[in-house]
């Protein structure tokens, strides 16, 4: 398996919404909402921790979720908020992500 | 959005805050209802602990606007720690600071919207009103450059008396440059309570037409049509998001409702802002006021589309009165005369414009 690194798009506003983050895409001005499972991901994407080490440590330790499941569920959102301009997804660790200074 | 402001108002987050972060300014427009001190002003330290603080209360939207925000030289320094904390920002400035530097850190720091006022597409009027010759020049140069970056930019065009034949020049001067269009025929009084300014308002039969007028308010038909009958949910919803999921803070740190709403609630330098959000007095009286509980409004058919304005109704001497502007603006739109002007006819009192209160712990 090869693995997966995500980073949160600096392009971004967000703010955490009982239990739910809300996130702005800066160049369209679309308004997205996390559940609360995604906002776990969106938190943990420091570009530097895995998203197999962050669905083992953040999802599955949290939920008890079959960890093949929780990866593909993982694989799936990644790829869509990558696509949506809200996540940066990399083969290897994001040296300049952001870190997230505050939620 | 509607949805993310019902979330904000159930769970008591101040969703938008409106931060002037200096009165100082490099025009002195004529109806500006500002002063121009800077003295008092918070220094970067105590507008990044701010920052902080607000991030932490739920504050998403933030605008940062003054004054003009770019005289202060830790403008970036201040813009970039919003960013960093990601809020959408919004920034208002006039423009005339803007050259290829300042657009090119903008985008880059992903300001959401910036947002611009220009009173005139003509130099003698927009220069008259700014009381800066060049200005206009200087501030389209900077909108244009503003766009060749990539920035959402809002042409933003307060009407007046002076510029009144304009409206139409400026939105086309708009759609050139590829700005979003807005206007506003609402002049304020001062902040410290003088009304001098209220000269500059246009005339109802002035306001009649731009409110006849489909590129500036859409569907005329709909814009004007009466009100619909007052409903539950006209008697107990509230006027608008000022103090609910709102408010403003001054460049002293001084906490209010909203811009338009001087009722000053406490000071970010003695309080943390969640303190203020959540316990200040007035805060929580504005809060507790329903469209039942209007002393004159409840009772108006215009109750459920009204653009009443606590703060100016505030202003006029009383928080739960009728605001004297939008009672002539529901007027205007409909030809149905409103409780407040009734009200005004029977009563020979002038309305009494309190100023500016300080905050008593």
């Amino acid at each position: 398996m090869n693995e997966i690194y995500v980073a949160r798009s600096n392009a971004v506003a967000a703010r955490e919404l009982g239990g739910e983050m809300m996130i702005m895409s800066a160049t369209d001005s679309t308004l997205f909402s996390l559940n609360e499972t995604a906002t776990v991901i969106w938190q943990a994407a420091d570009g530097k921790t895995s998203l197999s080490e962050i669905v083992e440590l953040r999802i599955c330790h949290e939920y008890s979720v079959d960890p093949e499941v929780a990866y593909r569920d993982a694989e799936d959102l990644v790829e869509e908020l990558a696509r949506l301009g809200i996540l940066l997804l990399s083969d290897q660790p994001v040296r300049d992500a952001q870190p997230e200074v505050m939620q | 959005m509607s949805e993310l402001n019902q979330r904000a108002l159930l769970r008591g987050v101040p969703l938008s805050v409106h931060l002037d972060v200096t009165y100082r300014c490099n025009e002195r427009c004529e109806h500006c209802y500002l002063d121009h001190d800077g003295d008092g002003e918070m220094d970067t330290a105590e507008i990044k602990t701010l920052l902080d603080q607000l991030a932490a209360s739920g504050v998403f939207f933030l605008t940062i606007s003054g004054g003009e925000p770019l005289i202060r030289p830790d403008c970036f320094e201040i813009i970039e720690h919003a960013r960093k904390l990601r809020f959408n920002v919004k920034f208002k400035t006039n423009a005339v600071l803007i050259r290829e530097k300042q657009a090119k850190r903008l985008r880059e720091l992903n300001v959401e919207q910036v947002q611009i006022s220009v009173y005139s597409h003509r130099a003698e009027v927009h220069d008259g009103i700014s009381k800066v010759p060049g200005s206009l020049k200087r501030t389209i140069a900077g909108i244009r450059l503003l766009k060749s970056h990539g920035l959402k930019v809002t042409i933003a065009n307060v009407l007046m008396k002076g510029n009144l034949e304009d409206a139409e020049g400026v939105r086309l001067l708009a759609a050139e440059v590829g700005a979003h269009y807005t206007l506003d025929p609402t002049i304020t009084p001062m902040m410290n309570g003088d009304t001098s300014l209220l000269r500059l308002r246009i005339s109802s039969e002035s306001l009649r037409t731009v409110f006849q007028n489909a590129h500036l308010v859409g569907n005329v038909d709909d814009f004007c049509a009466p009100p619909p009958p007052v409903d539950e949910d006209a008697l107990e919803g509230y006027p608008c998001s000022a103090g609910h999921t709102a408010c403003y803070v001054s460049p002293r740190g001084e906490v209010y409702p909203c811009v338009q709403f001087p009722i000053s609630c406490g000071n970010v330098r003695e309080q943390e802002f969640s303190d203020i959000w959540q316990h200040s007095p007035q805060l929580l009286e504005v809060r507790s006021i329903r469209g039942k509980d209007l002393s004159t409004c409840s009772s108006c058919n215009h109750l459920g589309t009204c653009t009443r304005c606590p703060g100016l109704a505030y202003m006029e001497g009383n928080m739960r009165g009728p605001s004297t502007a939008d009672c002539e603006k529901s007027f205007v739109r409909t030809g149905i005369v409103s409780a407040g002007m009734l009200a005004r006819d029977h009563s020979s009192a002038p309305p009494g414009l309190i100023q500016i209160r300080p905050f008593a712990a």
